[in-house]
């Protein structure tokens, strides 16, 4: 690891403030940004600790959406009874993210705003048509994720919060990478009064959404809807765990256990 | 487990809790990355990026100029130097009686690197940060050389020569049996067998990574070298003799505590060689310490065959025959033990538990653009079992056979032993139908179409694994080693040493990391001496200490270093008689010796062990003239055989074929591991080698890229380990036949579990798909190979 400056702002405005030069990289849970430091694959020349910006962190429902700070943790997310009443599936998500030690640091604004192409908590922002809130605007998911580990915040933009309209069922099925445990495929769907929505992730170079899947899910959210889907592996990855048909394939069986988890929400 | 009070004799068959892990669990543990030496400095290696190049040049001006660096070494100053290559501890010969090609293998690469993460560089600095950001300053100008991976690409014609001088890449040409004799038994067979596979290459990570710290004192020209070592002697010996030139009484070589090593530490590494000359060069003490990701392509690799092999069978399903050809992978260079690995640890192996007249085996040792392979935990053992069991289980699907029955048709029976099998190894004792027996019944086998039926109902497939397997450990009878090509002997020594007080310390030659020696060894002194098992303690790692010994590989700790503290422990009964003897006033051969007490037969006069043991260092009354004071005795013990510990492994394994996820349900496992010193470390030995064993099964894999030779699986990102939730709880049970020849009758139980468990795992995976007309699946039984196994089935059903 490189040396590095780094400072431990108590406000948002001095967050920002310390950002916004763009030569500082803001650090949440540190779960891929500590590594790649001390692998060397990155060396920011300095670093503003995010984890003492009250703003950044809680949950808050009004009923229609609910409102998740940036720097929320995974355990704060899987275990939070609003989370857990209003969209149990995002709960379930959070808590089945790597492994302990990463839940207890991990963040759900470091793993957008890092965007993984991998990660699961992509899928249940873009699943769930999220609002992504940030120090200068609003961004919609659909418009947020601009593929592998990028995305539309710019230089010095501080993702802040999270507004997630409250579903009337979602769900979320993972086929975990055997050694990493992120998602190989992760297919997330979320029924809506006026339509579902599908998101995948781990499958291709980003989270993407599946039209054919929320077409055949509008008509029935049932999980034999998805029967025998398998996705188009042309624009899938393939690697050494697991060839582009084979995800291809999963998408299918992911997004089907995804339905039936949506319609269980009480099941684990 | 019972708690036992240390001031008691605990003898052989007691589970006392182990010794070291007061120190391990309590974060007292004191490993060679912990060393601080006055003044020490931090090494970083530069390694290769690219699998095959020429080193056209290495400019450190840059570098050495940084902030804190003291020097920057190449391979052109150790050649400057007069440093040798590493050795190879094994010379095979070939089909046409000649040596195998052993190429030069210097510490730091010259003229060329030959796989990534060969070190071309070693920057030392006053912290290992520094050092780091020196080696990215140094430019090195490779010119680029096509790269080979694969041993059958590394064998077609045109293929890049790994060493200009070895074109076509062949180290040797190796064979084992009667060729002619295993032909006419095919010639006559009612059935034929042929599984074509690949024993997929492995990495070890231990749980600590590999560290050295070297000093050099220049008045009295003394190194010590502080090693993540399971053999520090022999290390001592290869690298003070044959690299560095420094005289054995001039070289220390400790290893500490050391953090697992499953044959991925028993090497002379080039680290340990150029850390300990460079801190006499800087004239400071050097510490380097290896990174996770750096060990993934410098330590040692295990595995990486590609197989053909048939099994013949007459009418009745009984074995005729077994014909193997193998290409093993060396990578780069050779390794300590590389080339032994696939021949002599593999080939003698092929009989398995099964009566079979006639083996024939062909392997071609091959070098590629890789990280060296050498013996990983099982070492060549592994292999041959799966190759044998796969066979077993494709002929008895083929031929309608009861897959447990076709394996009670052909095993040796209990009462044909000793065994000689037609490849060179002779069985001493064994019992693998009782085995066999035994597994069947703790596996409730006769339960499983109930279960598999279950499974269908749930929409699930189910299968049950056999693996009756057979291995050769205790490492080894020096003399056959030596005809096998073994540069070294194979021995091992302990002293026994008797304080005034009746206390005990043992010095061994084999290393303790992770087996429990501290525990298993000073029982077996406990009950031989009958001193309180609290009153003996076990010393290793230093060469210091501990007289020359081997080390610890190979199962042979208890087999052959538990047979030098039984024979030195008898020789310390023996001059105690003749104390007691004198203190008694009585003839020598009339003393008894039990429970630590020396007693003259019918009396009531007797002399207990720490009376014994004080009288021998206060020789007041002495007759000197033919009694030496002191209370202490060594012992070498050179075994006059390997010894054969063996089993019967059964899996359940239950798959989802919508995603191809493997689910292991049941492991069971009764093995014959010959004298059981401490049950509860034998059952840990067989959770530990059962857990890598399906580790190989269903989730490991080194892979390198096929056109550029880069490794992909160079991270636990990507090279998948068995975890807590993919192990199952285990079954386990020993049904053991006595060593016939090593004095506490044991054999070994470190690599059984990785030997019987592969082709147990597999055995199921097959045995669930079997219904779709899947006769093999090769490791690791991914669910992507088992989807597409399935698919391409189906798809070749709708094609019918």
């Amino acid at each position: 690891m490189r040396s590095f400056a780094y400072d431990r702002p108590a406000t948002m405005d001095r967050a920002v403030a310390l950002l916004s030069g763009g030569q500082a990289m803001p650090l949440a849970g540190g779960m891929t940004l500590l590594p790649t430091m001390k692998l060397r694959l990155s060396a920011p020349e300095a670093l503003v600790d995010l984890s003492s910006v009250p703003e950044l962190k809680g949950i808050s429902s009004d009923g229609k959406t609910l409102t998740i700070g940036a720097m929320t943790r995974h355990i704060d997310v899987a275990r939070a009874p609003e989370v857990t009443k209003a969209i149990p599936g995002l709960a379930r998500l959070a808590g089945r993210i790597g492994d302990p030690q990463v839940r207890n640091r991990g963040t759900l604004g470091g793993s957008l705003a890092n965007n993984d192409p991998a990660a699961d908590y992509p899928a249940a922002a873009l699943g769930l048509g999220a609002t992504l809130i940030t120090s200068k605007r609003e961004i919609a998911a659909d418009d947020f994720f601009r593929g592998m580990f990028e995305t539309a915040l710019e230089p010095g933009e501080l993702l802040t919060a999270v507004r997630f309209p409250i579903p009337r069922a979602a769900g979320y099925a993972k086929f975990p990478h055997p050694a990493s445990r992120f998602a190989l495929v992760g297919v997330f769907v979320a029924r809506f009064a006026d339509g579902v929505r599908v998101a995948v992730t781990g499958a291709g170079p980003g989270v993407f959404r599946c039209p054919p899947l929320e077409a055949r899910l509008a008509e029935d959210f049932v999980p034999e809807a998805v029967a025998g889907y398998a996705a188009d592996p042309k624009t899938l990855n393939s690697d050494i765990h697991a060839e582009a048909a084979f995800r291809a394939h999963l998408i299918g069986v992911m997004a089907r256990r995804a339905v039936a988890a949506a319609l269980q929400p009480t099941a684990a | 487990m019972s708690q036992i009070v240390g001031s008691q004799i605990v003898g052989i068959g007691a589970s006392p809790l182990r010794k070291e892990d007061l120190r391990f669990v309590s974060g007292r543990g004191h490993y060679v990355a912990d060393i601080k030496r006055p003044g020490m400095t931090a090494g970083v290696f530069l390694r290769s990026p690219h699998a095959h190049a020429r080193l056209k040049s290495i400019d450190s001006a840059v570098a050495q100029a940084m902030p804190g660096v003291l020097a920057v070494f190449t391979g052109a100053d150790l050649k400057a130097a007069n440093v040798g290559g590493l050795p190879c501890g094994w010379g095979i010969t070939g089909k046409d009686g000649k040596p195998m090609k052993e190429p030069p293998h210097p510490p730091l690469a010259q003229e060329k690197v030959r796989h990534v993460g060969d070190a071309v560089a070693f920057v030392v600095a006053e912290t290992a940060e520094q050092a780091r950001s020196a080696a990215e300053a140094i430019v090195v100008d490779y010119d680029m050389l096509p790269a080979v991976s694969g041993v059958l690409e590394a064998l077609r014609p045109g293929a890049p020569a790994v060493f200009d001088e070895i074109p076509g890449n062949l180290c040797c040409d190796w064979e084992l049996g009667d060729a002619a004799a295993t032909e006419q038994a095919f010639a006559k067979a009612a059935h034929v067998a042929h599984v074509s596979l690949v024993n997929n290459r492995l990495i070890g990570n231990p749980m600590e990574p590999r560290a050295a710290v070297a000093e050099h004192e220049p008045t009295t020209g003394q190194y010590t070298l502080w090693t993540t070592s399971q053999f520090p002697h022999v290390v001592r010996l290869l690298m003070g003799n044959m690299v560095l030139g420094i005289p054995q009484h001039k070289l220390r070589v400790v290893a500490p505590d050391v953090g697992g090593g499953f044959g991925v530490k028993q090497f002379h590494y080039a680290e340990e060689a150029v850390v300990t000359w460079a801190a006499a060069k800087v004239g400071r003490p050097v510490k380097w310490v290896c990174e996770r990701s750096e060990g993934f392509i410098s330590d040692a690799h295990g595995r990486d065959h590609v197989t053909e092999a048939e099994l013949a069978l007459d009418e009745k399903g009984k074995f005729l025959a077994i014909r193997v050809k193998t290409l093993a992978n060396m990578g780069g260079y050779l390794s300590t033990f590389g080339p032994n690995i696939p021949t002599n640890l593999y080939a003698p192996l092929l009989s398995g538990v099964y009566t079979i007249p006639a083996i024939y085996c062909e392997v071609k040792v091959v070098f590629t653009n890789t990280v060296p392979v050498d013996a990983y935990r099982g070492a060549g053992r592994p292999e041959a079992t799966f190759v044998v069991e796969r066979l077993v289980d494709i002929a008895a699907m083929e031929m309608g056979i009861d897959k447990a029955d076709i394996r009670r048709r052909n095993m040796i029976p209990k009462e044909a032993y000793p065994y000689q099998t037609p490849v060179i190894v002779q069985y001493d004792s064994g019992d693998p139908a009782g085995c066999l027996a035994g597994a069947v019944e703790a596996a409730d086998v006769a339960g499983f179409a109930a279960r598999k039926q279950a499974s269908l109902a749930k929409g699930k497939l189910r299968g049950l694994g056999f693996s009756t397997y057979i291995e050769a450990c205790g490492l080894a009878p020096s003399r056959i080693a030596g005809r096998l090509g073994a540069r070294g002997g194979l021995y091992e020594s302990a002293t026994v040493r008797v304080h005034p007080t009746g206390h005990v310390t043992v010095l061994i030659g084999t290393h303790n990391h992770g087996q429990g020696h501290e525990t298993t060894f000073a029982q077996i002194v406990s009950e031989k001496l009958g001193v309180p098992f609290a009153n003996v303690d076990i010393v290793f790692g230093d060469t210091d200490k501990v007289q020359f010994g081997m080390g610890t590989y190979g199962s042979r700790s208890l087999a052959v270093g538990g047979s030098a503290l039984a024979r030195a422990s008898d020789k310390v009964i023996t001059k105690g008689k003749k104390i007691a003897a004198h203190l008694l006033e009585a003839d020598e051969q009339d003393v008894d010796f039990s429970a630590g007490v020396f007693s003259i037969a019918g009396t009531d006069r007797k002399k207990t062990f720490e009376e014994v043991a004080l009288a021998a260092y206060v020789p007041h009354d002495y007759p000197l003239e033919i009694l030496e004071p002191g209370l202490e005795e060594q012992a070498y013990y050179d075994p006059v055989n390997f010894t054969y510990p063996g089993g019967a492994h059964i899996a359940e394994v239950e798959i989802d074929p919508e995603t191809g996820v493997v689910t292991l349900l049941n492991y069971t496992a009764v093995d014959d591991v010959g004298t059981v010193i401490n049950p509860m470390i034998v059952e840990g030995q067989l959770h530990g080698g059962i857990a890598q064993g399906i580790g190989q099964a269903l989730f490991e894999n080194c892979v390198y890229d096929d056109d550029t030779g880069q490794l992909l699986s160079g991270s636990f990102m990507d090279y998948c380990m068995p975890r807590a939730d993919t192990v199952p709880s285990m079954k386990i049970s020993t049904h053991s036949t006595i060593c016939t020849h090593t004095p506490l009758g044991s054999k070994g139980c470190g690599e059984v579990g990785t030997i019987g468990s592969p082709a147990a795992v597999t055995n199921a995976v097959v045995d669930a798909l079997a219904h779709l007309g899947i006769t093999h699946i090769d490791m690791p039984a991914s669910p992507n190979r088992i989807w597409r196994l399935i698919q391409n089935a189906m798809l070749g059903r709708a094609a019918e």
